[in-house]
């Protein structure tokens, strides 16, 4: 059974953070699309997204915590997950396309980084004099 | 059965732009999923189409005031997370499970 909304400040609350998430869950999209290449494109899903589905969670929670009988917590399990594995997501996407040697818009590092070898500070300076 | 919608005006106008906001971004995803010229891109349009649906679902478990689209988007998240991995590992090192 629902009820109408009595409260405006709650709903206004609730509307903007609604709004708010998702913009940046479009503007995230709009990056994935837009952006010239992968390593660029890997920053805005990851981000932006995150951010905004963060965002349309907290709005759910306060709508729920103020409809329902106590205070509702199913989304903080949601939220912690997608901030906990966004990152590590990315991180493996960046691996294997550093793996594959997909090419962006600057150089790739040299072969001995890409292959994991021991670096000696000398390349790093040789690397980033390039 | 799910509650009816609520009758507030502006969280109903504000669910509604935010199901369309949400909706372009699924459709952008994925085009990138069917366009993007390599694979790691394809793996990205995939993990962000699979953030985009949790955003939905919990659009969908506002306007329809039910608690029950919680476990489908945690799910949907946990699954997202394990198709990103899987697919990261088999690119690099050309098998999943070793």
């Amino acid at each position: 059974m629902s009820t109408p909304l009595p409260d405006l400040g709650v709903e206004i609350l609730v509307s903007a953070l609604i709004l708010i998430g998702a913009l940046f869950s479009f503007l995230g999209s709009l990056g994935l699309i837009r952006l010239r290449d992968f390593y660029s494109r890997l920053h805005s899903p990851t981000k932006a997204t995150t951010l905004g589905v963060g965002s349309l969670l907290v709005a759910s929670a306060v709508f729920f915590s103020w409809h329902g009988p106590g205070p509702s917590l199913h989304e903080v399990l949601v939220a912690l997950f997608l901030f906990i594995t966004a990152p590590v997501g990315a991180h493996l996407m960046a691996k294997a396309a550093l793996h594959l040697r997909t090419r962006g818009q600057s150089e790739l590092p040299s072969e001995e980084l890409l292959e994991g070898k021991k670096v000696t500070g000398a390349d790093l300076d040789r690397d980033s004099g390039r | 059965m799910s509650d009816l919608p609520n009758s507030g005006i502006i969280l109903n106008g504000a669910l509604a732009i935010a199901f369309v906001l949400v909706g372009a971004a699924l459709l952008m995803s994925l085009w990138r999923l069917v366009v993007g010229p390599d694979q790691p891109d394809r793996i990205l349009a995939l993990d962000t189409l699979y953030v985009n649906t949790v955003a939905l679902l919990v659009l969908l478990g506002v306007q329809l005031a039910s608690n029950l689209y919680f476990e489908a988007a945690l799910l949907i998240a946990l699954i997202g997370f394990v198709g990103t991995a899987a697919l990261a590992k088999y690119l690099t090192r050309g098998d999943i499970i070793e």
